[in-house]
């Protein structure tokens, strides 16, 4: 198995609640997975399961809780949480990330060619005419023109924007792009002309990517594996067309058969699946598994313990009771 | 079919906006009918019109943008003659709009039963505490949990999708025939979606009532729509009964459309093949069909023909010479 | 057919028929195009060929003005403007008001001008530390503005004249003060809203260092707004200077400065009008030319602002 590019082990992230004195929000609890070579890691969940945070983790722009039972994030094998200042600069330039409000992720005061060259400068490679020829010859693999150097994040429209993102995050030669919602703003014929010059850019760079977003259908389209969250939980993970034709998790589940295909003669409305129950806010480490209150195979040691994350079949993993013959012992909560 | 179950007529319409001088078309020549009982989607990229056309039907646009063109009858009558009292009856109260984003179209201050009964007794005679009563009925309705309790909180208290069952309980309040919803799930996550079309659908279907959706997405128009009109640049380009529109589609921008939309069996080793360019600048409409710089099947005679949409059979309109000629032709 | 432009054809199919900005921005260099930008903006070029006039000539007031502005000719008073000799007439002392309006001027102007830019450098570091810092750094900071926020003008330029002696120098410190905690707010307010723009975090992604983020980053989305602000803070405080000399704390009689000329022409307003509406007008011309000049130069700033 070839080495991770970028690997979390057990990351967690708490805030504290707004409301409630001592009670913490946990945005992110005890998050795993790895990212190899040339591979696509799809995260779905919707809004507030922590996909967000969970991005911005990978790239270290927050920083997990710390504590006896600490994750730690590793870049190419580097302890990432750990890292110096310099040392974090440094792996910085192997993971970077394309945002989903493309046109407030550039600096509005500078020019599109000046924003692209930007990490080069931050990180002090090359001359000034070299980053410039660097940031001309991107501008064109995503697209765009020459001329289009000259002009002002403002003048461009969201699909452009995005090009010009994409851009800036391939001039550090990264191994890994996180894609956070990158493509969720975007009109349809836009959002594919994106999508396919994200996949294409992998092809020709070998890149790995995290590719994270709300939409599911989006998720399959472009990753090998996907992982589900769900407050704060990765609830599954596994190969893409696995999860996608045998979901083990309840609410991956739900989530499919909540997605309206686009044929009439396949599904109306009436054929649109319902999970009962709204998503509540990941407040404190509850015991017990996150989705209980929704799902309809609740058990009793669903309330008392948390399923772990652990794998089923073969590389397909599931955090849920039903697919564990024998639950542990009842654990203290 | 006869014209009997005509609900909403909107023939011709044209609304501009004037920049710089110059009277830009927002919405060009767009014709539909809303038929009783039934969902009718407007669907399209942002910029397309479909929005503007809504807005239009309720006359609800603020100068510099108007109406320049056009009838919208309702029922028989034309909207668009109305007097302004006249159109605030009907506003509301026959014909009601669910907005996109529901936290906007709420008044954050007042509390939700409120803000209800409110729109109820601006259309009805009702004492206050009937309305509320009335109000804490409509909650129950729209499937608001402990809808008592729920009346007496303001907006920022309700969820996303429960703000947008605050809407539409608000939209169905004076039972009216036409309900406009405006992307009304395009702000949900998708499990809150299901919900929310099942419920307009609900409410359609006990009411009677016309449903105009607008909507982006083609996975809401498969599932809600009975008939369908694509808009490209202010322009309705193609229409059809849902079924016909999915799987015999004329004009190659639905066709491009629909080869974009995404499909859950598709994977990274699926073809993609992206139209390319992006929608015209309304200022700056290219000469002839509003699509053929983008579109793979033009002809020279593209540039120049401003094609109207014209009926290829009973259930299919389509504004393409070509896909009209070969249509002809067979 | 329509041939597809493959001349620039990268990977993936460019969205081009939206044309970016359709009218061809001239490629100019940042810097060039910002004086070009300012140059173009009448309003604001106007104000600071003003300013520089008025400047200029406060500057040369001994070599420009033809009298003493001290000197009172008592023979002469309330001589309305266009008078032979007195081009701008005298004041109720017989005072030539041409070269009271010059000296004044250089006490105005270095009243209004050298509080407000020394606060806000001040202010600028002070809430650029706070905003950036946060936690208790923040919290010291601006606790200490409060705390000078709260403390009377008046009283600290009595304690300063105390030390000092009244005079220019008593104005310019007191006023300084005064305004540090107003300019270190509001570039603490903008500060935290430059350092949540997502811009910051994609830098922060890139491996900016703190000092990178600061300067290259949060300070160019401060200043545009500082700027504003500082300029019209000029006009205000040359009257607030005024207001100090006025109680004695500032420069002494016979000198002035052009708000105590209008409040001593103020009392033969009847007689002599002119000995308060000219330094008045002077006041208004000098603050609206700083509001200008501050917008220009606002807007020279920001690419969003260029007229396509």
């Amino acid at each position: 198995m070839p080495e991770a590019l970028l690997e979390l082990r057990n990351i967690s992230k708490s805030y504290a609640a707004r409301r409630g004195r001592g009670r913490t929000l946990r945005a992110v609890a005890g998050a795993s997975f790895t990212l190899a070579a040339g591979e696509t890691l799809g995260l779905v969940g919707e809004s507030g399961c922590g996909k967000s945070t969970l991005a911005r983790l990978a790239l270290r722009l927050i920083e997990p809780d710390a504590g006896p039972e600490s994750g730690i994030v590793r870049v190419a094998g580097q302890d990432f949480t750990g890292a110096s200042t310099a040392a974090t600069r440094r792996l910085r330039r192997r993971v970077q990330i394309v945002f989903q409000d493309a046109l407030s992720s550039l600096n509005p005061r500078m020019s599109v060619g000046v924003n692209v060259a930007e990490p080069m400068r931050l990180q002090g490679i090359g001359s000034e005419r070299e980053r410039r020829s660097a940031a001309l010859e991107l501008l064109e693999l995503v697209g765009l023109r020459p001329e289009h150097a000259e002009r002002y994040p403002h003048e461009f429209s969201g699909g452009q924007a995005q090009r010009v993102a994409i851009a800036r995050a391939l001039i550090l030669r990264p191994d890994v792009i996180v894609f956070d919602e990158a493509v969720s703003a975007l009109d349809v014929s836009i959002r594919a002309q994106i999508l396919r010059l994200i996949l294409d850019l992998q092809q020709r760079f070998g890149l790995a990517y995290l590719f994270i977003s709300h939409d599911l259908g989006v998720v399959k389209r472009i990753a090998d594996r996907i992982a589900v969250m769900y407050l704060g939980h990765i609830v599954e993970l596994g190969a893409a067309a696995e999860v996608y034709r045998t979901p083990l998790h309840p609410y991956t589940e739900a989530l499919l058969a909540a997605i309206p295909v686009p044929d009439p003669r396949r599904m109306r409305v009436r054929q649109l699946g319902v999970v009962r129950g709204e998503a509540t806010s990941p407040l404190e480490a509850m015991a017990g598994c996150p989705f209980r209150s929704r799902c309809p195979h609740r058990m009793a040691i669903c309330d008392q313990a948390t399923p772990d994350l652990l794998p089923v079949l073969g590389r397909h993993d599931v955090a849920c009771f039903l697919h564990i013959p024998f639950p542990p012992e009842r654990k203290a909560a | 079919m006869d014209g009997s179950d005509i609900v909403l007529e909107v023939k011709d319409l044209v609304t501009t906006v004037k920049m710089g001088g110059h009277e830009v078309r927002l919405v060009d020549r767009v014709s539909f009918t809303l038929r009783r009982g039934r969902t009718t989607a407007i669907v399209g990229e942002s910029g397309s019109g479909k929005t503007m056309t809504a807005l239009s039907l309720l006359r609800l646009l603020e100068p510099p943008v108007r109406v320049a063109g056009g009838t919208v009858r309702y029922l028989g009558r034309d909207l668009l003659a109305l007097t302004e009292r006249q159109m605030a009856e009907v506003r509301g109260a026959r014909i009601a709009m669910v907005f996109q984003d529901p936290l906007a179209s709420l008044n954050p201050v007042l509390r939700i039963g409120f803000q209800i009964a409110e729109t109820l007794r601006a259309h009805r005679k009702m004492t206050r505490a009937e309305a509320e009563r009335r109000a804490v009925e409509l909650l129950r309705h729209v499937g608001v949990p402990d809808a008592d309790a729920r009346a007496m909180d303001y907006p920022h208290h309700f969820s996303g999708g429960m703000r947008q069952r605050v809407l539409i309980a608000s939209a169905i309040s004076c039972g009216p025939e036409v309900i406009i919803a405006d992307e009304p799930t395009t702000a949900l996550d998708v499990t809150v979606q299901a919900k929310i079309l099942h419920l307009l659908d609900d409410l359609r279907q006990e009411a009677e009532a016309s449903l105009l959706l607008i909507t982006h997405d083609l996975g809401v128009v498969a599932a809600m729509a009975d008939d369908v009109a694509v808009m490209y640049a202010g322009r309705v380009i193609e229409q059809a009964d849902v079924d016909t529109l999915f799987h015999a589609p004329r004009h190659p921008y639905t066709r491009a459309l629909l080869a974009c939309a995404i499909n859950l069996e598709d994977d990274r080793n699926t073809a993609l093949e992206p139209i390319a360019g992006a929608p015209p600048d309304p200022r700056r409409r290219p000469s002839g069909c509003p699509f053929h710089p983008r579109c793979p099947d033009a002809i020279p005679d593209c540039r120049r023909i401003d094609p109207p949409l014209e009926a290829v059979s009973a259930q299919q309109s389509v504004a393409c010479i070509v896909a009209q000629r070969a249509m002809a032709d067979a | 057919m329509v041939p597809p432009d493959t001349a620039h054809a990268g990977v993936g199919e460019g969205e081009r028929s939206d044309g970016v900005g359709a009218p061809a921005i001239p490629p100019a260099s940042g810097r060039r195009w910002r004086i070009a930008a300012f140059a173009r903006d009448r309003a604001a070029f106007a104000a600071a060929l003003f300013l520089v006039l008025v400047a200029g000539a406060a500057l040369l007031a001994p070599l420009l003005s033809p009298y003493d502005p001290a000197a009172a000719d008592n023979l002469l008073r309330y001589a309305p403007p266009g008078t032979a000799g007195h081009l701008l007439g005298t004041d109720a002392q017989g005072r030539d008001m041409l070269s009271r309006l010059l000296w004044g001027g250089r006490v105005s102007l270095v009243v209004g001008i050298v509080p407000v830019m020394v606060a806000s450098a001040t202010g600028l570091a002070l809430g650029l530390l706070a905003g950036t810092a946060g936690g208790w750094t923040d919290q010291v900071i601006m606790r200490l503005l409060d705390v000078v926020f709260a403390f009377p003008m008046v009283l600290l330029a009595i304690a300063i004249a105390g030390v000092l002696r009244p005079g220019v120098w008593t104005e310019v410190i007191s006023i300084t003060v005064v305004l540090i905690p107003y300019v270190g707010r509001l570039a603490r307010t903008a500060t935290l809203l430059v350092a949540s723009m997502p811009f910051i975090e994609a830098a922060r992604a890139a491996g900016a260092t703190r000092t990178a983020l600061l300067l290259r980053y949060v300070t160019p989305g401060v200043l545009p707004p500082l700027l504003v602000y500082a300029t019209t803070l000029v006009g205000l405080m040359i009257v607030v200077g005024s207001g100090l000399s006025f109680l004695g704390l500032g420069v002494q009689p016979p000198a002035s400065d052009w708000g105590a000329m209008v409040s001593e022409g103020r009392i033969v307003l009847r007689r002599a009008p002119h000995a308060t509406v000219l330094p008045g007008i002077v006041i208004v011309a000098v603050s609206l030319a700083f509001s200008f000049l501050g917008d220009g130069l606002r807007d020279a700033l920001d690419p969003r602002s260029r007229r396509r």
